[in-house]
């Protein structure tokens, strides 16, 4: 199938010897002037564009302490080098996250340090080249902002603001990536990823409304852009047609109809998404989530849960405050935002839920952690909350549950591959590679435990998984989502229980369509 | 004399690079705003939390320790020695010598050799570690030159060719109270004084602002609370610019 070597996991995980240009090849596509320009960059490439990059270098570095600090402080220790899923899955040195943020310290060094400006071939400086230029394009579009690096930096250097930095970058001279670019297009047209509207979406929620009451004889209402609710619920698009996306949406409207609050989705934000954290734009990642905000409050909600998104849920609970706050109509006594695993954690802590483990006994189960939700954000009020509370939910809802190796979860946890607005085909040798430690952490569990499948909390990772899992010699059905087992365990009030249907049918529409052209 | 004057003249020039030179990059960080908060997570969710975090972080190396046992061996018998070295050294600075500066002086003399050995080990991993080799400039070897130099030329003057410590410190007093006095012309004390001019004056230009750099990293010194406190961005975003509560600057604390 691929036109590339896979990786192996049948070693224990191992450093590689360094592969110089090895992904030299691979860049993304770069977004067409129509999609740069709906978000008021410029076309294609600017002529002066050395300049222009290099003055919104310098505008950046006066308005980002951390961009100023990291760009100064790396000592080179090279603690980072090997921390990195895709210099782990290609061995190619500009994957190592300090030699990634090379390629953008060394312009920095050339242009706004002393030593770099008198003797460049002393410290590594360099002038921002085509050469340069096209580094850029290509190596931080294999970085997927997943942090990994950070946690082991001695000064907490942060690949992915690097990345991100470079990004808007290139966006604002014309280099920008289609993949993200074109997507937040959608977003603001439409409302979300997809580019699915209303009609469509209200009714897959139908269907699925049908779906639920043949397997459960339960009314169980996905309501759309219904006022006066007590909750929004902001999903990723994905959850509306991928699989095994859909199936979490399943269950969260399950755990809302037992919990007895009265819930809606908005047309108007029908995105959990923002992937305008992935090209750096503050602003675009502003208008993005003012959308929620503005639904929030036509809708006159009280509450706004998040779905099952690892990016967004940095973004929502990291940064939405800030961007688009306060949140002072919404009611206090709630986290504003909250996620939808915060929500069921806490009913099945009260006692809420009745929850058939043995629904799930054909299982045995591992939790992926999403890297942004590990490492960019929490749940609860404890620190660490975001991996207590999903695994938490998984041991209420099924029998056979195993942690992968300690240092690939948490907040060591590896990138499913396809972070960071990576989740598009023309990268798929990146993201098949860059998944590697992660498929090898697996099938250690599945080998030595008895894992039979891997559930995870973000639409990206699940996207990813279902893509790249058969190159390994997994199957694409074993990345399921945490509400899935939700899903599957609870039992509703007046459920028809049929012993036959343990195993739950759900609606795979669109099997193979999942993710890449457009999930977030 | 013309030897003692160009080192006088040397030592108030490095000195002033060294506090001007720090004391810029000091204020460029602490004014350029953080306009979110990133702090790498699971991150402490109240200030007290951080100040532990950070001092972990600075006094124990932590995020090193988890991510490679040799470098941070090397890297942290380095920093622990040089601590000492530099308490050790504070008795030409001061007079009298305060007590436990005395209290220091043992352990300020295996200190010289730690920390040359830490250093050893440093620089070793950048020839013998593929990926470190590849990550390494000129100026990465050239400081461990350096600061092996001044290690060594220290260790030299205690071990192989004593100097005139008495005089030393008359000079550095004098140069202290402007009442300028002789340097001992000891080749191997003005080597050793001149690298470590040399090193407060490239101190403000390169990596070595790691040592300020920590504490301004937002990754490390922010308290993980942007839910239940609104995190005020300190530059407007256009949507929050056109609200009636939107823009304002309320600093980035
Ligand atoms: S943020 Fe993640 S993908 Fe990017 S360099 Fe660091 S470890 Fe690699
Ligand atoms: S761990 Fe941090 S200081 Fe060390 S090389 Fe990597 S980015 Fe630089």
């Amino acid at each position: 199938m691929a036109d590339f070597e896979i990786p192996s996991i049948s070693v224990p995980i191992e450093i590689p010897t360094l592969n110089r240009d090895a992904m030299k090849h691979s860049s993304p596509f770069i977004a067409a002037p129509k999609h740069q320009e709906a978000l008021g960059f410029p076309g294609e490439l600017v002529d002066d564009w050395q300049s222009k990059a290099i003055d919104k270098f310098g505008e950046l570095l006066s308005k980002s302490r951390a961009l100023q600090v990291y760009m100064d402080s790396c000592v080179k220790c090279g603690a980072c080098t090997d921390k990195c899923h895709y210099f782990l899955g290609t061995g190619d040195p500009k994957n190592m996250p300090v030699a990634r943020q090379d390629l953008m310290r060394k312009v920095y060094r050339r242009n706004f340090t002393l030593a770099g400006k008198l003797v460049p071939w002393l410290v590594g400086a360099e002038d921002l080249t085509e050469e340069v230029l096209d580094d850029w394009y290509t190596y931080f579009h294999q970085c997927s902002q997943c942090r990994r690096c950070s946690v082991y930096c001695p000064y907490g250097i942060d690949t992915a603001e690097i990345s991100m930095a470079a990004r808007e970058i290139m966006d604002h001279i014309g280099k920008g990536q289609k993949y993200c670019n074109e997507i937040l297009g959608k977003v603001h047209v439409i409302g979300n990823n997809l580019g699915l509207p209303e009609k469509a979406l209200a009714h897959t929620l139908e269907d699925l409304e049908e779906d639920i009451e043949d397997e459960t004889g339960v009314t169980v209402k996905l309501p759309l852009n219904q006022k006066g609710v007590d909750i929004l619920l902001v999903t990723p698009s994905a959850d509306f047609f991928a699989e095994p996306h859909v199936d979490g949406l399943i269950g969260y409207a399950k755990v809302f109809h037992q919990a007895g609050v009265s819930w809606t989705i908005s047309s108007y934000a029908s995105e959990a998404a923002n992937f305008a954290m992935f090209i750096g734009s503050v602003e675009q990642m502003t208008l993005v989530a003012e959308r929620i905000r503005k639904a929030a409050q036509d809708l006159g909600v009280k509450r706004i849960v998040f779905g099952e998104c690892g990016h967004a849920w940095r973004v929502a609970y990291s940064f939405m405050n800030t961007l688009v706050g306060p949140f002072d109509f919404l009611d206090p006594d709630y986290p504003v935002p909250q996620h939808i695993c915060e929500f069921t954690y806490d009913l099945i802590e009260a006692g809420a839920l009745t929850l058939d483990k043995s629904a799930n006994d054909h299982m045995t189960l591992t939790f992926h952690d999403s890297c942004n939700v590990a490492r960019g954000s929490r749940m609860g009020n404890k620190p660490g909350g975001q991996f207590e509370i999903p695994r938490a939910i998984i041991k209420a809802c099924c029998n056979n549950f195993v942690d992968m190796a300690a240092d690939t979860i948490k907040e060591g946890t590896f990138c499913c591959g396809g972070g960071g607005g990576l989740l598009t085909d023309d990268l798929i040798e990146i993201r098949t590679k860059g998944a590697s430690p992660r498929m090898r952490a697996l099938k250690e569990v599945v080998e030595e435990q008895g894992v039979t499948h891997m559930a995870a909390i973000c639409a990206i990772c699940k996207s990813q998984f279902s893509k790249v899992m058969p190159s390994y010699g997994f199957s694409m059905d074993q990345i399921v989502s945490v509400h899935q087992l939700v899903s599957n365990a609870i039992v509703l009030d007046g459920q028809v229980v049929d012993d036959a249907e343990n195993d739950v049918v759900t609606t795979a529409k669109n099997t193979d369509s999942n993710g890449d052209i457009a999930t977030a | 004399m013309v030897l003692s004057t160009i080192y006088a003249v040397l030592f108030y020039f490095a000195a002033a690079v060294f506090a001007f030179g720090l004391a810029y990059r000091i204020w460029l960080y602490a004014r350029t705003p953080a306009p979110l908060k990133i702090p790498t997570t699971p991150a402490p969710t109240t200030r007290r939390g951080v100040v532990v975090r950070m001092a972990k972080e600075v006094v124990f190396f932590e995020s090193l320790f988890k991510a490679n046992k040799w470098t941070w061996l090397f890297g942290w018998v380095f920093h622990a020695a040089l601590l000492l070295v530099v308490l050790r050294h504070l008795r030409y600075f001061t007079e009298p010598v305060w007590i436990w500066v005395t209290w220091a002086q043992p352990f300020g003399l295996y200190a010289g050799f730690a920390m040359v050995a830490g250093l050893s080990g440093l620089w070793l991993r950048r020839f013998v570690v593929e990926r470190v080799r590849y990550i390494s400039s000129p100026s990465d070897h050239l400081m461990l030159l350096l600061l092996v130099g001044i290690g060594t030329s220290g260790l030299m003057m205690k071990y192989v060719a004593h100097t005139d410590i008495v005089g030393l410190k008359t000079f550095i007093l004098g140069l202290m109270y402007f009442h300028w006095q002789p340097l001992p012309a000891d080749p191997v004390l003005l080597i050793h004084l001149g690298l470590v001019l040399l090193l407060a004056i490239v101190f403000p230009f390169s990596k070595l602002l790691h040592a300020p750099g920590v504490f301004f990293s937002p990754g490390r010194n922010q308290v993980d609370n942007p839910r239940e406190k609104r995190y005020i961005a300190s530059w407007p975003t256009p949507v929050n610019a056109g609200r009636p509560d939107g823009g304002e600057h309320s600093g980035d604390g």
